[in-house]
C-alpha cells in the first residue's frame, strides 16, 4: 500500500485467530489505520493477498458486512437521535440483528438510552459507537483507536466493554498507541513501526520481554553511602546499574529474590527505611520503547 | 428488510433527525413562513406589474414557495449531507450491509416529503391570512412541476457537497450560491422591479424558472391547465446535470 511514493505499510504478514483480541500498535503514522481500513474493505491495496473472514476485503459485499463490525478512529452517529434509535436505525440494516435493549446492557449505557447522542459524554459516545458495531451481531469486530483522548475512568469503562466482547466469542481486531491497553486487552500484540511489523506474540512475551532482568530501584537514607550495601546488591548494582543520583539507586537483576532478600535483612538489621522502594518487571511499554526507538 | 422496506426504515429515522435539528427546521420552515407574513403584510393590497398586473400577494406566495422547496431539498441536503460526510456518518454507513441507494433515497424522500408538506402550509396560509385563492384547477400542473422541480434541486443538493470542502463551509458555499439567485429571480423583490439584464443572468438558472412555473399556477390570469412545459424542461435539465454529477463525484469519506 502506498501514496504517490510514500509506502505507508509493506511486507506485513499478519495472521489473527477466530476468538481472540489482536492488538496492532504502533506510534502515530506507523501504518496502523492504514492496514485496518485495507482490512475493513475501506482502501485498495498495490498488492499481497488478505483474506477476511475468507473473503478478500477489496470485492467483499454486503454479505461480508453482515459478519463485520466497524469502529472507527472518530465517534461517527447521527447526533439528533437517542440511543437506542440509533441502535434501531443500524439493527434494520442487518439480517439478524442482536437485541437493541440487550445491547445497550452490554455497553451499560442503560442509563442514557433515551439520551441523544449529541448529549451523551465521551466515553459514553464511544460505548454507543461500539454498541453500533456490536448490534448486527457480527464475528468480527475492528476497533481504530477507541480510547484515544479519554480520561483514565471513560478508558477504564471502554475497557470493560471490549474485555466482554471475548466472552461473547467475538474475534477483535484492535488499534492502539497505547501499550497498557494493549497489555490489558489482547491474546496476541503486533508492534508496526514505518509500516512494517517489528515483534509479534502475547504480551507478557513480547521481545522477549518474560526471561528480560527485573528492575529494583530504592533511595538510601542520608549518610548511608552505596559502599555499605551487602554484596549481592553491590554486586548487582556494579552488573549494570545506574549511578545513583540524590541517593537514588537503580539496580537490574536476573535474581530478583536473591537481591531483595539481601538488601531487605541488611535494611532490617540496621533499622533503615528505604525510600520509594520498587520492584519492577520490564513493562510492555519499555519494550515497545525500545523496539519503536 | 427488502429495497423499499428498507428505504421506509432509513425514511423514517431521517424524519425525525430533520424535525429536531433546530437549523434545519428553522431555514426550511421557520424562514419561508416568516417571509410570507412579512411581504404579505408590507404588499397586501398593492398590484406588481408583471404578466398583465398580478394581486402582490398572489405573486409573493409561489415566490415563498419557491424558496421553501429550494430549502428543502437543495440546500437541506447540500449541507446535512457535507455534514454527515465529514463527520464520519457516511463512512462509517458504508461499513455497514446498508445498500448506499438506500440510504440517499431515504434522505431524498425526506426532503420531497418536506417539500411538498412546505407547499401544503405556504398555500393554506396564504389563503387564510391574504385570502389568496388555491388555483384548484390548476393543482394537478402545479404538483406535478412540484415534483419535477423537487426532484431536480435533490439532484443539484447531492451535486453541490462535491464542491463544499468542509462542515464550516457548507452554509457560506449553499448560501452564496442561492441568495443572489433568489433575488435575481424574482423572489424576493417583484420582477417588474428587476433590470432585464439581470432576469437574464437568472434565465440561466433553474430558480427562476421553477418561481415561473410556479406563478403560472398561482396567477389567475393564465389560461387552461398551467402547464410550463419551457420552464419545466429547463428544471429538469439542471436536475438531470446535478445527477450525473451526483453519480461520478459524490464522496463518502471526509475531506480531511
Amino acid at each position: 500500500m502506498s501514496y504517490g511514493d510514500l509506502e505507508a505499510v509493506r511486507g506485513i504478514d499478519l495472521e489473527v485467530a477466530g476468538r481472540e483480541i489482536f492488538a496492532f500498535v504502533g506510534p502515530n503514522g506507523a501504518g496502523k489505520t492504514t492496514t485496518v481500513e485495507i482490512l475493513e474493505g475501506y482502501r485498495e491495496r498495490d498488492g499481497g493477498e488478505v483474506a477476511v473472514l475468507g473473503v478478500d476485503p477489496a470485492d467483499a459485499g454486503r454479505r461480508w458486512r453482515q459478519r463485520i463490525g466497524i469502529v472507527l478512529q472518530e465517534c461517527n452517529m447521527q447526533p439528533e437521535l437517542t440511543v437506542r434509535e440509533s441502535l434501531e436505525l443500524y439493527a434494520g440494516y442487518y439480517e439478524a440483528p442482536r437485541s437493541v435493549a440487550e445491547t445497550i446492557e452490554l455497553v451499560g449505557l442503560e442509563g442514557a438510552a433515551d439520551q441523544r447522542a449529541a448529549r451523551l459524554s465521551g466515553g459514553q459516545r464511544r460505548r454507543l459507537d461500539v454498541a453500533l458495531a456490536l448490534v448486527g451481531d457480527p464475528e468480527l469486530l475492528f476497533l481504530d483507536e477507541p480510547t484515544t483522548g479519554f480520561d483514565p475512568s471513560a478508558r477504564r469503562q471502554a475497557w470493560e466493554v471490549i474485555a466482554s466482547l471475548r466472552d461473547l466469542g467475538k474475534t477483535v481486531f484492535l488499534t492502539t498507541h497505547y501499550m497498557d491497553e494493549a497489555q490489558a486487552l489482547a491474546d496476541r500484540v503486533a508492534i508496526i513501526v514505518g509500516g512494517a511489523i517489528v515483534a509479534e506474540g502475547a504480551p507478557g512475551e513480547l521481545g522477549g520481554r518474560s526471561v528480560r532482568a527485573t528492575s529494583i530501584s530504592f533511595r538510601l537514607p542520608a549518610g548511608v553511602l552505596t559502599a555499605d550495601l551487602p554484596a549481592e546488591v553491590a554486586e548487582a548494582i556494579g552488573g549494570g546499574a545506574r549511578p545513583a543520583v540524590n541517593a537514588e539507586v537503580e539496580l537490574r537483576t536476573e535474581h530478583p529474590v536473591a537481591v531483595l532478600n539481601a538488601l531487605t535483612s541488611w535494611a532490617l538489621a540496621r533499622d533503615l527505611e528505604l525510600g520509594g522502594l520498587e520492584v519492577r518487571r520490564p513493562s510492555l511499554e519499555d519494550v515497545y520503547l525500545e523496539l519503536t526507538e | 428488510m427488502t429495497g423499499i422496506a428498507l428505504v421506509l426504515h432509513q425514511f423514517r429515522y431521517d424524519q425525525r433527525v430533520f424535525w429536531r435539528n433546530p437549523a434545519s427546521v428553522f431555514f426550511t420552515v421557520m424562514f419561508p413562513v416568516m417571509f410570507l407574513v412579512l411581504l404579505g403584510v408590507i404588499v397586501h393590497g398593492q398590484t406588481i406589474h408583471t404578466k398583465g398586473g398580478i394581486d402582490a400577494t398572489t405573486y409573493f406566495v409561489p415566490a415563498v414557495i419557491t424558496l421553501a422547496v429550494v430549502s428543502a431539498t437543495m440546500v437541506n441536503l447540500a449541507m446535512s449531507l457535507t455534514i454527515l460526510r465529514e463527520g464520519g456518518v457516511l463512512k462509517r454507513l458504508r461499513g455497514t450491509p446498508l445498500p448506499s441507494w438506500v440510504f440517499i433515497a431515504g434522505r431524498i424522500g425526506n426532503a420531497l416529503v418536506t417539500a411538498l408538506l412546505m407547499f401544503v402550509l405556504v398555500t393554506a396560509l396564504g389563503r387564510l391570512l391574504f385570502g389568496v385563492p388555491i388555483p384548484w384547477s390548476r393543482l394537478v400542473s402545479l404538483v406535478i412541476t412540484l415534483a419535477v422541480g423537487s426532484a431536480s434541486f435533490c439532484a443539484l443538493g447531492v451535486a453541490m457537497t462535491t464542491i463544499i470542502p468542509s462542515r464550516e463551509a457548507a452554509p457560506a458555499i449553499t448560501n452564496l450560491i442561492v441568495f443572489p439567485l433568489y433575488f435575481l429571480s424574482g423572489v424576493f423583490i417583484p420582477e417588474g422591479e428587476i433590470p432585464s439584464g439581470a432576469l437574464h443572468v437568472a434565465d440561466a438558472f433553474p430558480i427562476r424558472h421553477l418561481f415561473d412555473a410556479l406563478l403560472a399556477g398561482f396567477d389567475p390570469a393564465t389560461g387552461g391547465a398551467g402547464f410550463e412545459l419551457g420552464q419545466l424542461a429547463v428544471v429538469a435539465a439542471w436536475g438531470v446535470f446535478g445527477f450525473v454529477v451526483a453519480l461520478r463525484r459524490f464522496r463518502w469519506e471526509p475531506r480531511i
